[in-house]
C-alpha cells in the first residue's frame, strides 16, 4: 500500500521506446513538480511499476517486446482493486486508434505533441479520481469490518438472550414451546420456572418494537422472573414487581405485551394474568375452546399504585390443554398480504381429532398459510398440559435452591424488659423477619395487626395494668396514653416475651405466634363480652378473625395464636 | 407515621391523610388534626393510600372522630385504604359506620 505520500507530489511511470518523446515529457513532467519513472519499453514498465506502484501510468501504444495494450492489461492485474489511471501516448489521431487505446484497459489518451496546460489538467483530475477511489475502498473495508464485528455481537447477545429468555429452565412434559429463531429480536421473550411448591410458573411477553431495544427489556424482565420464582413469591407479586422494573425502565411508548401462567398440578388449576396479547385458548376435553381475553394493560404502562396483577384462577382436567402465543401468528400473512387470523385458528382447534398433535398441526398450518412471505419468522406458540407430576420431573436443583435462598423453618423468642418498654417498639424488628418468609409477605397487614395486638395487650393490660375502660370516659385516650407513658417509664419488674416459630407445609406454612407477659392474666369469657360501640375492646376479636387459632393459657398471661398462609393465597 | 390534614376552603370538608402505620403513637396528631380548628366541617376524609397497617387502638380513634363529627350523622369516608386495612375495618362491621369508597 503506497504511504501517504505528500498529496501534492505525484509519482508518473512514462514508458516510452522513443527516448526524445520520452524525455521531452519526463521534462514537462518535472517542471510540473512530479516525481518521475521511466521505462523504455513495455516490460520495464511493469516491473517499474510492480517496484513502484506509481500513482499514474503513462504509455507508448507501440513499444518492443511488451507493446502498450499488453503492458495496461499487466498493470491493471497487478493492480487488482486499486486505481491506476493509464494515459496511452499516441501521435495518432483517428477515431478508431483512439478508441482502440481506451478498449485496451486505458482510461484516456494524450495526444503527441503534449501541451502542457492538458496534461498537467488530466494528470490532476485522474489523481484526484484515484484518492477518491481510494477513500472509497477505505470506507468499504471499514464498513466491512463494522459489519462483521456487528454480526459477531449479535450472535453472542442472541446467544445470551436466548439463554436467559427461552425459558431453557424447564424441561418438562408439560409444556412445549416454538419461539422462531428471531424472535428475541422481534421482542418475544418467553420465561417458564418451576416453583418451589412444585408448580409451573410461564410468561411470554411481547415488547413493543423490535431490534435491541426491544430485547434490552427482556433482561430485567427474566433476572426478575426467574428471581422471584425460585425464591416462592406469588405470581401478583411477581406480575407488579416486573411492571414496577420495566415502568421504571423504559421509554414511555415502549412496553411488554404479556400473559402469565402459574399451573398447579396437584389441584387442577391454572392462574392466569393477560395484559396485551391475544386471547388464550384453552382446549377442553370435550373439543370446546375457551378464550381468556386480556383485562389488563400491558407490562409496563402502569405505575404500581394502579396496576392490577390479579390473575384469573380456572379450573383443568388432565389432559385439557392451554395455549398462549403473540400476535405473530395472527397476524402471519401470505404472499397476498392476507391474515391468518382468528377464523383460521378456531377452524385448526375445531378441526382436531388427536389433542396430542395440535401444537404441531398448529405451527404447520401457520407456516403452510405463510409459504414463502418473507415474515415466516416471527412466531411464538406456548402449550401448556394439565396432567398428573411424576416425581422424576420436580426438579432436585430447585429444591435445595429453596431451602437455601428463604426462611422456611425457623423459631425466635424475643423478650423486651422493663427499660425498653418506653422506648423500643419491636413489631417493625419483627416484622422485617416475617417478610423474609416469602409466603408471610403477602400478609404483611394482617400479621402487624395480630401482633401489634398481642404485644399491645400483653405489656398494657398484662405489665402495666392498664384498664381500657379508661377509655370509655371523655378524653379517655389522652389519659390512657399519658398513663401508659408514665408507666413504660417508671417500671421496674415484669417482661412481655413473643415467640414466632414458622413452619412450612404441604400447601403453605404456618406461623405461630405465642406472647407471654408478667402480668396477672385476663379472661377471654369477660373480654369478649363488651359492646361493640366502646372505643376499645376490639383488638382480641380482630385477632381471632385474622388468624386461625386463638388460645389463652396459663393464667390467662400467654395468647397463642397461629397464622396459616397457603401457596395461592 | 404522620397526620396531615388539609380543609377545603370553605371550611366544610377535612381532608385527613394517615401514612405508615395508624396506631396509639398518632393519637395526639389524629386529633389534634380535627379538635383545633375553628369551625367543624361538615365532612370528613380520611386519606388512607398510604396508610400501611392499623390496629384496634386505630379502630378506636376512628370511633373518637365519629362521635366528634355527630355519631349517627357524621359524614366520614375512608378512601384507598389497601385490602389489608379494608379487611381489618370489615371484620370490626366499621362499613357499616364508615362510608368506605373503593379505590380509584
Amino acid at each position: 500500500m503506497g504511504s501517504r505520500k505528500d498529496e501534492r507530489l505525484i509519482t508518473v511511470l512514462v514508458a516510452d521506446d522513443t527516448s526524445t518523446d520520452r524525455l521531452i515529457l519526463e521534462a514537462i513532467l518535472r517542471k510540473q513538480g512530479h516525481r518521475v519513472l521511466s521505462a523504455e519499453d513495455g516490460e520495464q514498465a511493469v516491473a517499474v511499476y510492480s517496484a513502484e506502484r506509481p500513482d499514474i501510468v503513462l504509455l507508448d501504444a507501440l513499444m518492443p517486446k511488451l507493446d502498450g495494450f499488453a503492458a495496461a492489461r499487466q498493470i491493471k492485474t497487478l493492480a487488482g482493486e486499486e486505481l491506476v489511471p493509464i494515459l496511452f501516448l499516441t501521435s495518432l489521431t483517428d477515431a478508431d486508434s483512439l478508441v482502440k487505446c481506451l478498449d485496451a484497459g486505458g482510461d484516456d489518451f494524450l495526444s503527441k505533441p503534449y501541451n502542457p496546460v492538458i496534461l498537467q489538467a488530466k494528470i490532476r483530475s485522474f489523481f484526484r479520481m484515484r484518492a477518491m477511489q481510494r477513500t472509497m475502498l477505505e470506507q468499504r473495508d471499514q464498513i466491512a469490518r463494522h459489519n462483521e464485528h456487528f454480526l459477531q455481537e449479535q450472535t453472542v447477545a442472541k446467544q445470551v438472550f436466548d439463554n436467559i429468555t427461552s425459558g431453557g429452565q424447564v424441561d418438562s412434559k408439560h409444556l412445549r414451546y416454538y419461539l422462531s429463531p428471531l424472535a428475541v429480536f422481534n421482542g418475544d421473550v418467553m420465561v417458564a420456572s418451576t416453583t418451589p411448591a412444585g408448580n409451573l410458573m410461564l410468561l411470554l411477553g411481547d415488547f413493543t418494537g423490535h431490534g435491541l431495544p426491544a430485547a434490552i427489556g427482556a433482561m430485567p424482565l427474566a433476572t426478575t422472573f426467574y428471581g422471584m420464582v425460585e425464591k416462592g413469591f406469588a405470581m401478583s407479586d411477581i406480575l407488579a414487581e416486573i411492571n414496577s422494573k420495566l415502568k421504571s425502565i423504559l421509554p414511555v411508548g415502549l412496553f411488554c405485551c404479556a400473559s402469565m401462567v402459574e399451573m398447579n398440578f396437584r389441584k387442577n388449576t391454572v392462574r392466569i394474568w393477560n395484559g396485551g396479547l391475544p386471547a388464550a385458548y384453552l382446549h377442553r376435553n370435550d373439543g370446546q375452546v375457551e378464550q381468556i381475553k386480556s383485562s389488563h394493560l400491558p407490562l409496563g404502562v402502569l405505575s404500581n399504585k394502579k396496576f392490577k396483577s390479579d390473575p384469573a384462577l380456572i379450573s383443568m382436567a388432565h389432559g385439557e390443554r392451554l395455549y398462549l402465543w403473540s400476535d405473530g401468528i395472527h397476524e402471519a400473512r401470505d404472499l397476498d398480504g392476507e391474515m391468518y387470523g382468528d377464523d383460521r385458528l378456531l377452524a385448526e382447534f375445531a378441526n382436531n381429532q388427536q389433542p396430542d398433535e395440535l401444537f404441531d398441526d398448529l405451527l404447520k398450518s401457520v407456516k403452510h398459510f405463510v409459504g414463502l412471505s418473507e415474515k415466516s419468522d416471527d412466531l411464538s406458540l406456548v402449550e401448556l398440559l394439565m396432567a398428573p407430576v411424576d416425581i422424576a420431573d420436580v426438579n432436585p436443583d430447585s429444591q435445595v435452591v429453596t431451602t437455601q435462598s428463604q426462611l422456611a423453618e425457623w423459631g425466635l423468642t424475643f423478650e423486651i424488659k422493663p427499660s425498653s418498654f418506653a422506648i423500643f417498639d419491636p413489631l417493625p424488628l419483627l416484622l422485617s423477619v416475617l417478610l423474609e418468609v416469602p409466603g408471610l409477605r403477602n400478609h404483611s397487614g394482617t400479621l402487624y395487626t395480630v401482633i401489634s395486638e398481642l404485644y399491645t395487650n400483653a405489656l398494657e393490660h398484662g405489665v402495666l395494668g392498664l384498664d381500657s375502660s379508661i377509655k370509655d370516659a371523655p378524653d379517655g385516650f389522652d389519659r390512657y396514653y399519658q398513663l401508659r407513658r408514665d408507666k413504660t417509664q417508671t417500671i421496674q419488674n415484669g417482661f412481655v416475651k413473643i415467640d414466632l416459630a414458622h413452619k412450612m407445609q404441604a400447601d403453605g406454612g404456618s406461623l405461630t405466634i405465642i406472647v407471654a407477659d408478667s402480668g396477672s392474666g385476663f379472661s377471654l369469657a369477660d373480654y369478649t363480652q363488651k359492646n361493640d360501640k366502646h372505643y376499645s375492646g376490639r383488638g382480641l376479636k380482630l385477632v381471632q378473625s385474622l388468624c386461625d387459632t386463638l388460645e389463652v393459657r396459663g393464667d390467662g398471661n400467654i395468647v397463642a395464636a397461629t397464622f396459616c398462609w397457603h401457596t395461592d393465597d | 407515621m404522620t397526620v396531615t390534614s388539609m380543609a377545603s376552603d370553605d371550611g366544610s370538608e377535612l381532608t385527613i391523610v394517615i401514612k405508615g402505620r395508624f396506631d396509639f403513637s398518632v393519637h395526639q396528631d389524629f386529633r389534634g388534626s380535627y379538635e383545633t380548628l375553628s369551625s367543624k366541617p361538615e365532612q370528613f376524609i380520611l386519606d388512607m393510600t398510604d396508610t400501611a397497617y392499623l390496629d384496634s387502638s386505630a379502630l378506636g380513634m376512628l370511633l373518637l372522630l365519629r362521635d366528634y363529627a355527630g355519631g349517627d350523622a357524621a359524614k366520614i369516608s375512608i378512601k384507598n385504604a389497601s385490602s389489608d386495612v379494608k379487611r381489618i375495618l370489615a371484620i370490626s362491621n366499621f362499613e357499616q359506620l364508615f362510608t368506605i369508597e373503593n379505590n380509584e
